[in-house]
C-alpha cells in the first residue's frame, strides 16, 4: 500500500516534469540565458508554496500519517563542499539539460539515449565515492 | 479538459512540485532524487570497494519507487497527455540555439543534434552527455542533494546550506552556457 504511494508520488512527480517542459535541455539553456520566466515560475512557485507549508507544519506541529513529526534533515554546516558540489552539478545540469529526477522522466518519455547521461552519472556519483575523503567538505 | 494537452503553465507546475515534497513529509520520507544514484551504486556493489556506498539499500527502495513513477509518469505525459511535445521558447533563444548549429530549437522536445538514437556513434554527442551525466552524479553527492533536495525541499525549509548549493548551481550553470558552450557549439 504504501509502495503503491511512493509510486504514485513519482508518477505525478514525473507527468509534471514533462508536462511542464522542465525536464526539456531547451528550457535549461533558455533559463541560464535569463530569456523566460518559466523556469524560475516553476521553482520560484514551487519554493512559495513550499516555504509558507513547512511553516504550517512548524507553527501547527502538524504529523504525517503515521502520526510522526516531520523532519527536514538538517544539512551540515559548510560552505566549500556546498558551493564546489554545486558548481560542479550546474555545469552537468546545463550541459546535459536534465537533472536526477527529469533524466528518468525522459527515459519513460522514450528518449533512450538519456540512459547515456543516467549511466554516468551513477559512474560519477561513484568516482565521488572513490575520493570523497581528499576533498574540502 | 483540452489544457491539460499543452504545456502546463509554471503555476501549476510549481505547486506539485511542493505537493509532491508534502506527500513524501506526509508519508515520513523527504523529496531527493540524487540519493537514488548512490543507492543504485551500492545496488551494483560499490561498497565492496569503497565504504561511501556501504549503505543499506534496502531502506532507500522507496525513493526507488518513485524514481519507477517518475520513468511512468514520462511515459504518460509524452504519450498519453500530449499534443505535439516541442517546446516553444523564446524565438530570440531560438535564433540563438540555431546559429549555434541546433536545427531542432522550436520544433523538438530535446535537441536532436545531442540527443537523437543516431547520434549514437558520433563521438561529440556522446562525449556531452557522458561528461555531463559525470557531473552531475559527482556534483550533486559532493553538494549532499539537487534541484529537489537542496532547491526545493532544502530552501523550503529555509536551510542556509541549499542556499549556497543553489548558488552554485547557478555559477556552474551560467558558466556552462556563456562560456563553454560559444567554444564547444560554435563551429
Amino acid at each position: 500500500m504504501k509502495n503503491l504511494a511512493y509510486l504514485f508520488i513519482g508518477v505525478i512527480f514525473g507527468i509534471t516534469m514533462f508536462k511542464s517542459e522542465a525536464a526539456s535541455w531547451f528550457r535549461i539553456f533558455e533559463m541560464f540565458q535569463f530569456q523566460s520566466f518559466h523556469m524560475y515560475g516553476i521553482i520560484g512557485s514551487a519554493l512559495l508554496t513550499g516555504v509558507i507549508g513547512i511553516q504550517l507544519i512548524k507553527r501547527f506541529n502538524i504529523k504525517s500519517f503515521s502520526g510522526h513529526s516531520i523532519v527536514i534533515p538538517p544539512k551540515t554546516i559548510s560552505v566549500s563542499r556546498y558551493i564546489y558540489g554545486g558548481i560542479i552539478f550546474g555545469l552537468g545540469w546545463a550541459l546535459a539539460g536534465a537533472c536526477p529526477g527529469p533524466m528518468f522522466t525522459l527515459l519513460g518519455a522514450g528518449f533512450g539515449t538519456i540512459g547515456v547521461v543516467i549511466l554516468f552519472s551513477i559512474l560519477g556519483t561513484f568516482l565521488y565515492g572513490l575520493v570523497k575523503d581528499k576533498l574540502p567538505h | 479538459m483540452s489544457w491539460i494537452f499543452e504545456p502546463w503553465p509554471w503555476y501549476v507546475a510549481g505547486p506539485l512540485i511542493a505537493l509532491v515534497m508534502f506527500s513524501l513529509l506526509m508519508v515520513d520520507k523527504n523529496f531527493g532524487m540524487s540519493s537514488n544514484l548512490r543507492t543504485l551504486c551500492a545496488i551494483c556493489g560499490a561498497g565492496h570497494k569503497v565504504d561511501f556506498f556501504k549503505i543499506d539499500w534496502k531502506a532507500q527502495q522507496w525513493n526507488l519507487l518513485v524514481v519507477l513513477g517518475t520513468i511512468i509518469g514520462g511515459f504518460i505525459g509524452s504519450e498519453l497527455l500530449s499534443n505535439d511535445t516541442a517546446v516553444l521558447i523564446n524565438p530570440q533563444t531560438v535564433v540563438e540555439l540555431k546559429a549555434m548549429g541546433f536545427q531542432s530549437a522550436g520544433s523538438s522536445y530535446l535537441p536532436t543534434e545531442i540527443f537523437a538514437t543516431s547520434v549514437l556513434t558520433d563521438l561529440k554527442s556522446l562525449v556531452i552527455m557522458a561528461l555531463g551525466g559525470l557531473l552531475i552524479g559527482f556534483g550533486t553527492r559532493y553538494a549532499g542533494g539537487c534541484t529537489s533536495g537542496h532547491a526545493i525541499s532544502g530552501l523550503s525549509n529555509l536551510q542556509w546550506p541549499s542556499l549556497i548549493a543553489v548558488i552554485g548551481f547557478f555559477i556552474g550553470g551560467l558558466f556552462m552556457v556563456n562560456v563553454i558552450f560559444p567554444l564547444i557549439f560554435s563551429l
